[in-house]
């Protein structure tokens, strides 16, 4: 996990060595400090001239002024190269998610992924700081203070032996106490939150039934729980501070009394210079040691999401391209060779099963079937968002899997069932299709696609803003637009997953009819609940549980296939003459 | 004057804050502030002994030897040991104390924000939005838990340490006391300078965090579309320029932060030597003591300059942790002031006195209200004037006069609104998005109030009846169906919170929703969480109509849901609908015309107004919009 991690520094290299050497002057300088403080008074109690204590203090004044700089470096050098680590974390996993494959995509809920590209990445920063100062901060100015302790009253200083021990050993009990209590805490903690977020997004439920006193019990029963727990923790930690403040005054004390009493019995200068520093050096090594503990729960913290954070840094995309991909598709036509197909590898479940299907090229092909039948796992096949289980999907007459992944896809556009939108203006959004399309592109892809009625009539035209998730346009203009998108590619192969439900059905007519009258040689794939939808292709597929029933025309399935006869009679009870005839639209 | 008034309210939100905290834990807390002053003080206190050990012992003792001072460090020295000892003491009772108190209050500020949020009316959820009210939960609670549990108690100890050095240092030198102000000037000046320039740039990455998620969410949710349109390089590009901006900002804020400390320290140790050059310059010049008792007699000794200097040290660490309180305190009264906020909002107001009892009726055919279910309610209506009650059927007839409507008074967005359903009529409302199809059932069961016009329930004006009573008598299924994290059992028990397995079992039969939970593996005990993120569409559904179905209410509110679901599963929650239907009067949002066909009233709704009313065969005789909608010739959506 460490190395992982550690990858992700790159070129905050520099200052993240640098922050621990400035760190290090620092300490030192800070330790040696109250030592010429001591000195200081020592040498201008014998000798009180002016030139002296001018002397002195210029001395201490220098220190000072290194002590500052290095400190102010090394707070400059941490927060760089903390902050430029998390950013490093943030690219490194945005880099792979968009490597990821559908599979992989599906393995990630989109709220997970953004708790890990913030929270989680907020948290490991803060504790990387945490390393490169404090980490190396303590142990040194613990190291550091006892041996000027030492250097100024060895004899003294030997109750320090006895403290550091005492008040390590302590604070680790209590760490290693309370850790797996707040481990837990922290999950019930999350647990009671998201019951927060239910409560709010079904507020309506909650007030339609008069669940009020109902979820207020429930909460307060949750809330005191998570309450104790707490506490429990809290109680153990509340101990360090009184510790850490026992094992100082102990150390006062013992100074107090032991350095009067050695100095004097040996005549000793200067003892209550001695004393005052010793009495510094003592709150500096028990406070490191305090530092460390706290250094400690951080690190606890950021471990659960450092490896959160290289779980998504460590996926590796379940596709890949070959070695020597073709960068070209001859054509339009599909055929799927005893495709059998599941989602995972341990699955049980067979998405597909040996499926055999032969599509020309320039064919339009209608795929019709309840929920669960795979009409969207079939089509995926062909773009290779996923890879077939077992069997071949060959796209003009070559394995899909012999392509080069982006040539494959710029070839077979898909207008995914879940399709969106992205804030941007309309022609932004278009332009995905093809980053260099002129505007006449644009607006004959939109008239193809029966949206450019529509968008000329917004005042901005082409360049109105779609809110994030295209919120400000209706459902089936959202849909137009994203076919009109996936046809500014010039696909040779064109997949719409239920891409017009929304669609009134005269313009759906209108769409298909502007495919067959100006891309006839792109092969169509059209998945819908729609019979009217479907019905003029050249072939229609029925689909049940992931296999396919049976393959005809209208006239064909409409003669043989009593589920479809079932489908066509209970969507077509008016008669579907009149649906033809229909008002203007008007939205 | 801006700038006052923000300080003020920083300071107001902390007094209010600290009346809640005392309102809880009034004597807990007077115990803390006990004893962090004994504790503040015996830390202080470590300084005068050292004076007074450096006077009475080894000035002395220089003079006469160890052990002619050997009884009075020993009588000095049990002196500390008790102070201390003290000390250690309240630090362990406030601690605890504090452990304790920090928990509950926040417990307490958790549940009062929590039983406040559910008696809010809908308007305070549909403008705000759901991110902002959790972050009152989440990030707002942890700002306010660093600031009770810690910036509070360390503000307090500090404060205490610094009146009593205060004290101790004016007892002791006028003159050096004067350069430690000097001392302290700078290190406000400091604090404020580039302690505000780290809070200022917090704030800007915080905006730039919540813009980095933004992206982050809106990338993610369309990562399919990008590896579609192998958009992968561009969208890392874009990603790139927030993510850069992030790092600035997150760079600036923390590199202010970490120069605070160093600066602070040095200053301290600037403030040392000067002390001790002046001090020195002092005892040199033989300048006779000035301190709050008088001008002394004596010089300034180099021993009081020592003491001195150790209590200038302690002044200074003091004022670091009161400087290195700043962030925590900014943050913490941002997020109580917006707990006060919430805890501020109005609530749902409720003048009702009609309530809904269990009712019988007897021999005679009157209506006698009862102690136990009976399957049969009355409205109970008791007159102020005389005192007398009446009671009155609940049948489920509804009638709408002239409503008008609006979410802001300056926009109406229905109009002169009538209907009347007849008791186990269907009535339904079409018409495209925004045309106030989910606004008139809003006002029936009062999530909204009518701006003019009558609504009559059973002829009771709807306002005259209690809300919670109101509801319980409609059953709504709404478009989002919100299942709750638990067991489905527990989920279809929320209509009705003392349904037996049985009936809960029952109402699943009723709505369809029997067969596909028993084959889930765990059947009616199935775990649901995440708004059961484990069930499709259709059977999320299909339970939300059995936990109507438990309800039972007399009237029906069903918003259908829009997302298309397979032709099958369709036929499913349709006939769970129609059975549920069944002697109901019943409201039906329809967003497909094949379930509407058997309606008693088929409403069209465009822009607020109704224009087109009749059973289904009279509208597409009419040949009108419905006729249109009906044949597909516009969008429903």
């Amino acid at each position: 996990m460490l190395k992982t991690l550690a990858k992700s520094i790159r070129q905050y290299r520099k200052t993240s060595i640098l922050s621990p050497v400035c760190v290090t002057f620092e300490v030192a300088l800070e330790c040696i400090l109250p030592f010429y403080m001591a000195e200081m008074l020592e040498n201008i109690q014998i000798d009180n001239s002016l030139a002296n204590i001018i002397k002195w203090g210029v001395i201490l004044l220098v220190l000072s002024a290194f002590s500052l700089v290095f400190g102010m470096l090394a707070g400059k050098f941490a927060a760089t190269a903390s902050a430029g680590f998390a950013r490093n974390l943030r690219e490194d996993m945005y880099y792979n998610i968009q490597d990821f494959s559908f599979a992989n995509i599906d393995k990630f809920s989109t709220s997970s992924l953004v708790t890990r590209m913030t929270t989680d990445v907020t948290n490991v920063q803060n504790a990387y700081m945490m390393l490169i100062r404090v980490a190396v901060r303590s142990p040194i100015m613990l190291v550091f203070s006892m041996i000027m302790a030492f250097f100024i009253d060895p004899v003294v200083s030997l109750v320090f032996l006895v403290l550091v021990p005492v008040l390590g050993t302590g604070l680790f009990v209590i760490f290693k106490m309370s850790w797996p209590i707040f481990d837990k805490v922290f999950k019930k903690y999350d647990a009671m939150n998201e019951s927060i977020q239910e409560n709010i997004k079904g507020i309506r439920v909650v007030k339609s039934y008069v669940r009020e006193d109902y979820e207020k019990n429930k909460f307060a029963n949750t809330a005191e729980n998570v309450k104790k727990d707490f506490v429990r923790g809290e109680k153990l930690i509340a101990l360090s501070n009184p510790l850490m403040q026992f094992c100082f005054w102990t150390a006062t004390l013992f100074i107090c009394f032991m350095t009067p009493m050695v100095g004097l019995t040996r005549g000793v200068e200067a003892i209550d210079a001695k004393m005052s520093s010793l009495i510094v050096y003592s709150a500096q090594i028990l406070s490191s040691l305090m530092m460390l503990s706290m250094v400690l729960v951080m690190f606890s913290i950021a471990r659960t999401s450092a490896e959160r954070i290289v779980e998504v840094i460590k996926e590796e995309s379940t596709l890949s391209n070959p070695e020597n991909p073709v960068t070209e598709v001859k054509d339009g036509s599909v055929r799927f060779e005893n495709v059998s197909f599941k989602y995972s590898e341990t699955a049980e479940r067979r998405a597909l099963k040996e499926v055999n299907l032969d599509i020309r090229s320039g064919e339009t092909v209608g795929i019709l079937g309840g929920t669960g039948s795979s009409k969207t796992s079939l089509v995926n096949l062909i773009p290779r968002l996923y890879d077939v289980s077992e069997g071949a999907v060959y796209v003009g007459g070559v394995n899909v899997k012999d392509y080069d992944i982006e040539t494959l896809r710029n070839h077979v556009s898909v207008v995914l069932q879940k399709n969106l939108l992205f804030s941007g203006t309309i022609k932004e959004n278009l332009r995905w299709g093809n980053p260099d399309a002129t505007d006449e592109e644009i607006v004959k892809a939109c008239k193809l696609a029966q949206a450019d009625d529509f968008v000329q009539s917004f005042p901005e035209k082409y360049d109105t803003y779609i809110e994030q998730g295209g919120t400000n346009v209706s459902g089936g203009q959202k849909q137009r637009l994203c076919i009109a998108r996936a046809l500014l590619k010039k696909p040779k192969i064109l997949i719409l997953d239920d891409s017009t439900s929304a669609v009134d059905t005269k313009t759906d007519a209108l769409i298909r009819k502007a495919f067959k009258e100006e891309i006839p040689d792109t092969t169509k794939f059209i998945i819908a609940q729609r019979v009217s939808s479907v019905m003029d292709a050249d072939k229609i597929i029925l689909m049940k549980n992931g296999t396919v029933s049976d393959v005809g025309t209208h006239e064909e399935l409409l003669a043989r296939n009593p589920v479809y006869q079932e489908v066509y009679y209970s969507q077509n009870k008016i008669g579907n003459s009149e649906a033809a005839k229909g008002g203007e639209d008007r939205e | 004057m801006n700038k006052t008034e923000k300080k003020g309210g920083t300071l107001a939100i902390l007094g209010r804050l600290l009346k809640y905290m005392f309102r809880f834990y009034k004597w807990e807390l007077a115990a803390v502030i006990i004893c962090i002053t004994i504790n503040a003080i015996a830390a202080i206190s470590s300084s005068i002994f050292l004076e007074i050990i450096v006077d009475e012992v080894i000035y002395p003792g220089i003079e006469s030897g160890w052990d002619a001072v050997k009884g009075t460090m020993l009588n000095i020295g049990l002196i500390m040991a008790g102070v201390f000892a003290l000390g250690v003491i309240c630090s362990f009772v406030y601690n605890r104390i504090m452990a304790y108190v920090t928990q509950g209050f926040l417990k307490h500020m958790r549940l009062e924000m929590f039983n406040k949020m559910q008696s809010l009316p809908i308007r305070y959820f549909d403008t705000n939005t759901h991110g902002d009210i959790m972050s009152t939960y989440t990030n707002d609670i942890d700002a306010l838990r660093q600031l009770v549990s810690q910036s509070l108690p360390q503000m307090y100890y500090s404060t205490v340490a610094l009146i009593t050095l205060l004290f101790s240092m004016l007892q002791s030198s006028i003159w050096l006391f004067l350069v430690v102000i000097v001392g302290c000037v700078a290190m406000l000046f400091v604090t404020k300078a580039v302690g505000g320039k780290s809070a200022k740039f917090f704030i800007r990455q915080q905006r730039s965090m919540g813009k980095t998620e933004g992206f982050v969410e809106e990338m993610m949710n369309g990562q399919k579309v990008i590896k579609v349109f192998c958009h992968e390089e561009q969208s890392k590009r874009d990603f790139d320029k927030i993510n850069a901006q992030l790092f600035k900002d997150s760079e600036n804020a923390n590199k202010y932060a970490n120069v605070l400390m160093p600066t602070i320290n040095n200053i301290g140790h600037v403030l040392y030597v000067l002390v001790a050059i002046v001090g020195g310059l002092l005892v040199l010049a033989g300048v006779h003591n000035l301190s709050i008792t008088g001008l002394e007699a004596e010089a300034i000794k180099m021993g009081a300059i020592v003491a001195f200097l150790n209590m200038s040290r302690q002044f200074t660490i003091n004022i670091g942790q009161l400087s290195m309180q700043l962030n925590s305190i900014v943050m913490g009264t941002a997020g109580a002031k917006r707990m006060f906020e919430l805890l501020d909002q109005e609530s749902e107001t409720d003048e009702g006195y009609v309530t809904l009892v269990n009712a019988e009726t007897d021999e005679k055919g009157n209506i006698r209200e009862s102690a136990t279910r009976t399957g049969k309610w009355a409205w109970r209506h008791p007159h102020k004037a005389d005192g007398t009650v009446t009671y009155q059927e609940l049948k489920g007839d509804i009638q709408l006069f002239d409503v008008d409507f609006g979410y802001v008074p300056e926009k109406i967005v229905l109009h002169d609104v009538s209907l009347y359903a007849k008791p186990g009529q269907k009535i339904a409302f079409v018409g495209a998005t925004g045309a106030g199809k989910t606004t008139i059932t809003n006002l029936i069961n009062r999530f909204y109030d009518i701006a003019d016009g009558k609504i009559r329930y059973d002829g009771i004006n709807i306002n005259k009846i209690k809300k919670a009573d109101l509801r319980r008598s409609l059953g709504m299924v709404l478009q989002d169906t919100n299942l709750f994290t638990g067991t489905i059992m527990d989920n279809i028990r929320y209509g009705k919170l003392d349904a037996s397995d049985d009936e809960c079992v029952a109402a699943a039969k009723l709505a369809n929703a029997h067969d596909f939970i028993t084959r889930l593996p765990e059947g009616y005990n199935t775990m649901l969480t995440g708004d059961g993120a484990n069930l499709s569409q259709g059977q999320k559904q299909l339970l939300s109509i059995a936990r109507a179905a438990v309800a039972n209410a007399p009237v029906l509110i069903l918003d259908e849901a829009t997302s298309s679901i397979d032709t099958r599963t369709e036929a499913l929650v349709q006939q769970g609908m129609d059975h549920l239907m069944e002697g109901r009067t019943v409201f039906v949002i329809a967003h497909r015309l094949s379930t509407i066909q058997n309606s008693d009233a088929i409403m069209v709704l465009d822009h607020g107004r109704i224009i087109e009313r009749g059973s289904h065969d009279q509208l597409i005789a009419q040949k009108g919009v419905y006729y249109q909608l009906y044949t597909g010739a516009f969008e429903l959506e």
